[in-house]
């Protein structure tokens, strides 16, 4: 997923979308958004991120789950599944982007990419409610996808690459 | 200036404002099982060596607190859990890439390993004692005959508990001050140094108390060598390493850590067993009981510091 922080205005819908679609618990989220403000004035830049989990390539999640609760299914969604978690935590304790949270059932939960969606061919709900469509979902090996037409001519950073996860959120600047 | 926030506001439990996942069950556990894998390393140690008629207390009567330290650390890691029905998860599969996963099935073997190894000793222990069925005494039988390769399994597999203790930790590169590789040995260290605490307070041996201070002061030297190196490592580090160092140099852990953990858990009782060694009479209980409450602290400390170590936000 590419996220478009000049484009984002901050408006949470994307959160309260996610909320609505996957039925999140009340006081949790699958994502969420950070205002980032810099400067001194007059010179000040503001930047809206949304973010969630980052599906890593490596991820540290499924490496560390000690069940295999957690998978990375085929396309390279990371998924929980609810029946083989114990709960432990290992998975969260493991994300540098504190993405996991233990559902109030007792699994852990967090962002699917809305695969009940994706397989259908949809986008994530989160993706399809954005007001100033900066969020942009695909497959990156598809040169003629969404998000790869969004990140053509655009300069991109991920979030702690230097916790060496292979994050796949792409912040285009 | 730069500020980050949470603009759609995001307080879930346990993960904001920081992380706060695992309590004291994990800390808790880690102590008892640093302490059962050094109680149950010497027990084996002295068998193989021969000495079992020497060191009564630690062949013998201190392996008895291991399947008890085993037993409450597992059910504090089951309290612990979030899904608790499905703990049998654990015992489907053994992934290599989690050392949870090996964690639980080196629990899986040493426990009952421990019961076995304190039953193997009932008879001289508690004379008179009966085990009622045939088939228990020909199995105790057999466990005394084959007591030195139990010994070998025994120490083999409390040296992978104790690493993994720390290991466990260690394998999370989103924690800065736990991804240290050093933390494996340090946590060894600190369960064998632990368990030989126990195994003193126990004794009334003279020359067992004595073998066993001088392997402990040796243990507490080296982790005091590890300490230092695990700060030396982080200060030299990246800048979470450097953050994870400054809660310990300054930050909110730096009493607990150096007061508890390290003067009064490692050096004072260093200094006490060393007097003793050299004929000072100190009470056989400080020493001990100094090192178990350094270890049980160290512990806290390190799980709770570790969650609050990050690398965003």
């Amino acid at each position: 997923m590419a996220i478009d922080t000049k484009k984002c205005v901050g408006c949470s819908d994307c959160v309260v979308a996610c909320q609505t679609e996957n039925n999140v618990p009340h006081g949790y989220c699958r994502d969420w958004i950070v205002e980032n403000v810099s400067g001194t004035y007059p010179v000040v830049e503001m930047e809206f991120r949304s973010e969630r989990c980052n599906h890593c390539d490596n991820a540290p999640c499924v490496r560390c789950c000690p069940t295999g609760a957690s998978h990375i299914a085929e396309g390279g969604i990371v998924l929980v599944t609810h029946d083989e978690c114990i709960g432990c935590g290992a998975c969260i304790e493991s994300c540098p982007y504190d993405a996991r949270y233990p559902h109030p059932d007792g699994y852990v939960d967090k962002c699917t990419f809305c695969i009940h969606r994706v397989e259908k061919g949809q986008n994530p709900a989160c993706v399809d409610v954005c007001p100033t469509h900066c969020l942009h979902f695909g497959d990156l090996e598809d040169p003629n996808s969404d998000v790869s037409l969004a990140m053509k001519d655009r300069k991109w950073r991920v979030l702690a690459p230097e916790a060496g996860t292979k994050p796949q959120l792409y912040f285009l600047m | 200036m730069k500020e980050e926030i949470f603009a759609s506001g995001r307080h879930i439990p346990h993960i904001d404002p920081y992380l706060n996942i695992w309590h004291w069950p994990i800390a808790l556990y880690l102590f008892l099982g640093g302490l059962a894998a050094g109680i149950l390393f010497f027990a084996g140690y002295f068998v193989v060596k021969g000495k079992e008629k020497e060191m009564p207390a630690t062949v013998k009567w201190a392996p008895i607190i291991a399947p008890i330290a085993l037993v409450i650390g597992l059910l504090a890691l089951f309290y612990d859990l979030h899904h608790k029905l499905y703990f049998w998860q654990l015992y489907t599969t053994i992934r290599f890439t989690s050392p949870m996963s090996w964690g639980a099935w080196t629990l899986m073997a040493i426990t009952p390993l421990s019961f076995v190894w304190v039953a193997s000793y009932m008879k001289e222990m508690f004379p008179g004692w009966d085990w009622k069925l045939k088939i228990l005494d020909r199995f105790e039988a057999w466990v005394i005959e084959n007591r030195v390769p139990f010994a070998w399994i025994m120490m083999v597999l409390s040296i992978i508990l104790g690493v993994y203790t720390g290991i466990l930790l260690s394998a999370f590169n989103a924690r800065p001050l736990w991804n240290t590789s050093i933390l494996g040995p340090l946590f060894l260290t600190s369960g064998l140094s632990t368990g030989l605490a126990a195994i003193l307070w126990i004794s009334k041996n003279e020359h067992e108390r004595k073998t066993i201070s001088r392997i402990d002061l040796v243990l507490i030297l080296v982790e005091l060598f590890f300490i230092v190196h695990l700060f030396m490592g982080f200060l030299a580090g990246t800048a979470v390493k450097n953050e994870a160092a400054a809660l310990f140099l300054g930050g909110e852990f730096t009493v607990t850590f150096w007061v508890f953990v390290v003067i009064l858990g490692l050096v004072f009782p260093a200094t006490l067993e060393a007097m003793e060694l050299r004929g000072f009479h100190v009470p056989a209980w400080l020493p001990p009981l100094l090192i178990l409450f350094g270890g049980l602290v160290f512990r806290f400390v390190m799980v709770d510091a570790g969650q609050i170590t990050r690398f965003l936000y």
